[in-house]
């Protein structure tokens, strides 16, 4: 089986900073990887170079096996690669229809007319946003501008699924729900690699952890084994070893 | 469709229909001043076209309007009107398409400052062709068409640009714009080749600006690279566009009648402080009205809901 | 004849130099893209005209006298006009698109004030046009003075700006505003400052430009553009780099000027523009932003 992201020595600075240092993994089809790591030790850094978004100072990134370093971002998306943002950067003039309409339009599916319009609202309906099909971003709580992040970038009918803190900021309940979207998503066969704090989610959803401090992968393999790692306890859960973690 | 879409189709019609009679109904006053208002709804609509969406503010309609003017100064008396016309059309097409892919894939800054000095620089370059190569500098425009036929031919190419403003808005480019014009690097993220929309809709745009040079250019007898390019062409263009609103395809037009009328006046009136008039009209626009005059409209209607 | 053309291209890039300076400060401090700019420098050489020929005094006492008056009057425009817009605007291209229009307003209302004075004519006065030998090369000692005057003005700036207090603070806003606040920087001061500063610079250069060039009042408008490409050239907020560029660009305009053809100035300033634009973005001297 080959891999579907292929990431060797991915470097990226910021002037004196190496945000991304030397980094190498890869992600099978079908697996849900979760990416950790303390505040400011590159996770978002790497989706953006992943996406295309940044470019990298040195490195490789194969998609499905085709080089898509420095490729433009539109290009990426439309190979099969969607994200969401940290921070929810919904487009505020589209009603939430027409936001998740883009990807349709411009994603693999290329679609447009009335088979495209039915298919934006089927995804506003998977996320629970059904409802909200005419409203302006604007009007969306924030965790249902989340949502419609996320239904946007279904749209795309991405292979590789990034998300970034998808899970962030959610109360108990929305948390369930998340969850299980995201475990649907993975049933239906998308690759996923999540930047996240929350441990539940991590625990129940990552088949395999990428840890990452000050830009270098400190550790990676499964859940467990990762977090018992003394390494991975000192650098991303601080010296008060709290098993919460994050900002959850 | 929607029904608010065919009452404006019907609307848009109607009102063509009667606007097509005015070279019956009034004189020659009446008749070149509806000329400027078509010629100035044309550019200013097809200003917001792309700098609407995009929210890329340019500053070159002059340079495309002028080379549409010479080059029916050049070609007219030799070439059937059809050639004039398309002649015009390719050069603005080539123009504009190295404007625009040298610069939109940048950030606007780039944009704007190589518009704000483009008039200029073709201007120069026309001066500086016709005093080494051809030795003459302005020319007389020799053509039988009258002043009826400009105004039909303008007419006809409003008509024709607020089809295609229709069209796009409806269309998956439309969509792509107003993407970019909310959130450029989430529109890429989303599959969407922004230097692509963009410098299509920007040589779509000027398009427009060429024919209306390259009709308007018979009303002046004689043309000099000064008068083509004068830059307070692309000013007022943007002053109207603004007024009347660009995010509505009718906003534009609400900017020109009533600004035309007052700059009719104002150069009647003050005709050596003109641009100092224009100038202060503007900045009164931008700080008091910032949405134009289709935003007030939107606002008052939205406001009792 | 190729040092005396490299000569009057090193004057001439000198002035684009300081105009570009002046720009960089309004531009990538106080985040202001000012299109009436070279209307400024277009005023200050009408004033110098009117020193010299109207008073019958030096026009380096205007170099006394205009740029303070533009530092006031930029400042009063900055405080009153843009003030407004900087604080109704949600982000910095929102910002952006408003000070463009604004002053693009305000570049038409300069304009016609001096065209309504002045008329269309082109100007000129001869004040120190000696010719001075150097090196077997023939200069105008007006010229060199202008030069000598726009290197002592563009040294000054920058050890102001990297040697003093209030210099480090201008800069400090350059890079980051939000960061500059929070070290207790004023935010909106350092940036009237920066603008006023950017106008007295312009209206210096205006005067020594008028000591050797002939200018009308339409002319504005080009200096602005050659401001803008220097800047973009340099890179924005790089003094440094607006030195170099502006250098770089007032050699090539006179090269093409003498060697090729006069008229053909303003395609050469594009042509630079064109190719720091496909090669360069970000400045000879900037960083990538990608
Ligand atoms: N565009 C940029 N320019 C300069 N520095 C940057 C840029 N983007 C990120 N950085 C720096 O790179 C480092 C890594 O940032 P990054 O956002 O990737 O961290 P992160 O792991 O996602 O953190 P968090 O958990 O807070 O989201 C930080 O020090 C950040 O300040
Ligand atoms: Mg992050």
């Amino acid at each position: 089986m080959s891999a579907l992201l292929q990431v060797e020595g991915l470097t990226r600075r910021f002037g004196g900073l190496t945000a991304v240092d030397a980094l190498s993994f890869s992600i099978e089809p079908g697996e849900v990887v979760g990416l950790l790591g303390p505040n400011g030790s590159g996770k978002t850094t790497v989706l953006n170079l992943l996406s295309g978004a940044l470019r990298a100072d040195t490195g490789r990134i194969a998609f499905k096996g085709q080089e898509i370093g420095g490729r433009a971002v539109h290009t990426i998306a439309r190979l099969g690669v969607a994200r969401t943002f940290q921070l929810v950067r919904p487009l505020a003039s589209l009603s939430c229809h027409d936001n998740v309409l883009t990807g349709l339009a411009f994603g693999r599916s290329r679609a447009w007319g009335a088979t495209a319009r039915a298919t934006a609202d089927t995804l506003l309906e998977r996320v629970g946003l059904g409802r909200a099909r005419d409203t302006l971003p604007a009007e969306l709580t924030y965790i249902d501008q989340k949502r419609l992040e996320l239904a946007r970038a279904l749209a795309l009918q991405p292979e590789l699924l990034l998300l970034d803190e998808w899970l962030a900021g959610l109360n108990p309940t929305e948390l369930e729900e998340g969850i299980a979207l995201i475990r649907s998503l993975s049933g239906q066969g998308i690759t996923i690699l999540l930047v996240e704090h929350v441990m539940d989610a991590i625990r129940s959803l990552c088949g395999r952890l990428l840890v990452m401090n000050t830009g270098r992968l400190i550790a990676s393999g499964p859940p467990q084994q990762v977090l018992a790692n003394p390494e991975v306890v000192r650098a991303y859960l601080g010296d008060d070893g709290d098993t919460g973690g994050g900002d959850a | 469709m929607s029904r608010r879409e065919t009452l404006s189709i019907l609307a848009g019609a109607l009102a063509t229909a009667i606007l097509a009679c005015v070279p019956f109904l009034f004189g020659d006053y009446g008749l070149s001043l509806a000329i400027n208002i078509v010629s100035y709804a044309v550019l200013a609509t097809a200003w917001s076209l792309f700098s609407g969406p995009t929210r890329y503010v340019s500053l070159a309609t002059v340079a495309f309007f002028g080379i549409g003017a010479y080059t029916t100064a050049v070609f007219a008396e030799t070439l059937p009107w059809p050639a004039v016309l398309a002649i015009a059309a390719v050069i603005g097409v080539v123009v504009a398409a190295i404007v625009g892919l040298s610069t939109l894939r940048l950030s606007g800054v780039y944009f704007v400052i190589f518009s704000f000095g483009l008039a200029e620089l073709v201007r120069q370059l026309v001066t500086w062709w016709e005093v080494n190569k051809t030795r003459t500098l302005g020319r007389y425009v020799f053509t039988d068409i009258t002043a009826a036929q400009i105004y039909w031919q303008l007419l006809a190419l409003a008509v024709l640009v607020f089809v295609v403003g229709f069209l796009i808005g409806r269309s998956r480019l439309g969509l792509a714009l107003r993407a970019i014009g909310d959130d450029e690097t989430v529109a890429r993220h989303t599959g969407i080749d922004t230097t692509r929309a963009k410098v299509a809709l920007f040589v779509l745009s000027t398009v427009f600006m060429t024919l209306t040079g390259a009709i308007m250019a018979p009303r002046w007898t004689y043309i000099d690279p000064a008068i083509a390019f004068n830059p307070v062409v692309s000013f007022t263009v943007l002053i109207m566009a603004l007024l009347g609103g660009v995010h509505r395809l009718y906003g534009p037009v609400l900017g020109v009648v009533p600004l035309a009328l007052l700059f009719e006046f104002l150069l009647a009136r003050f005709p050596n402080h003109f641009s100092i008039m224009v100038g202060l009209v503007f900045i009164l626009i931008v700080y008091a009205i910032p949405r134009g005059i289709a935003g007030l409209v939107e606002q008052a209607v939205r406001r009792p809901a | 004849m190729l040092l005396e053309v490299t000569l009057s291209g090193v004057t001439l890039g000198g002035m684009y130099a300081l105009v570009a300076m002046g720009l960089t400060l309004q531009y990538g401090v106080a985040r202001i893209m000012n299109l009436s700019y070279g209307e400024l420098l277009i005023a200050a050489a009408f004033a110098a005209l009117w020193f010299y020929s109207g008073l019958a005094l030096s026009p380096l006492l205007g170099l006394l006298v205009v740029p303070p008056l533009a530092f006031a009057l930029s400042y009063a425009i900055y405080r009153i006009l843009l003030q407004p817009l900087v604080r109704r605007a949600k982000t910095r291209d929102a910002l952006e698109v408003d000070s463009i229009l604004a002053t693009f307003g305000l570049l038409f209302v300069i304009q016609g004030v001096m065209l309504a004075a002045f008329g269309g004519a082109y100007y000129s006065y001869s004040f120190l046009s000696i010719p001075l030998h150097i090196a077997g090369a023939t200069v105008a000692a007006n010229r060199l003075l202008a030069l000598v005057l726009a290197v002592v003005i563009g040294l000054g700036l920058y050890l102001a700006l990297t040697r003093t207090r209030l210099g480090t603070a201008v800069r400090a806003v350059a890079v980051d505003p939000v960061a500059a606040q929070l070290v207790a920087i004023d935010v909106r001061t350092a940036s009237a400052l920066a603008f006023a500063l950017g106008g007295a610079l312009v209206a210096a250069a205006g005067v020594l430009v008028s000591m050797f060039l002939t200018f009308n009042a339409n002319l504005g408008v080009v200096f602005t553009l050659k401001a803008l490409v220097v800047v973009i050239m340099g890179g924005v907020g790089n003094l440094l780099g607006a030195l170099i560029a502006g250098l770089v660009l007032g050699l090539v305009e006179n090269y093409v000027a003498v060697f090729v053809d006069p008229g053909l100035t303003l395609a050469a300033t594009y042509a630079i523009f064109l190719l720091v634009l496909l090669v360069r973005p970000q400045g000879l001297l900037g960083r990538s932003s990608r």
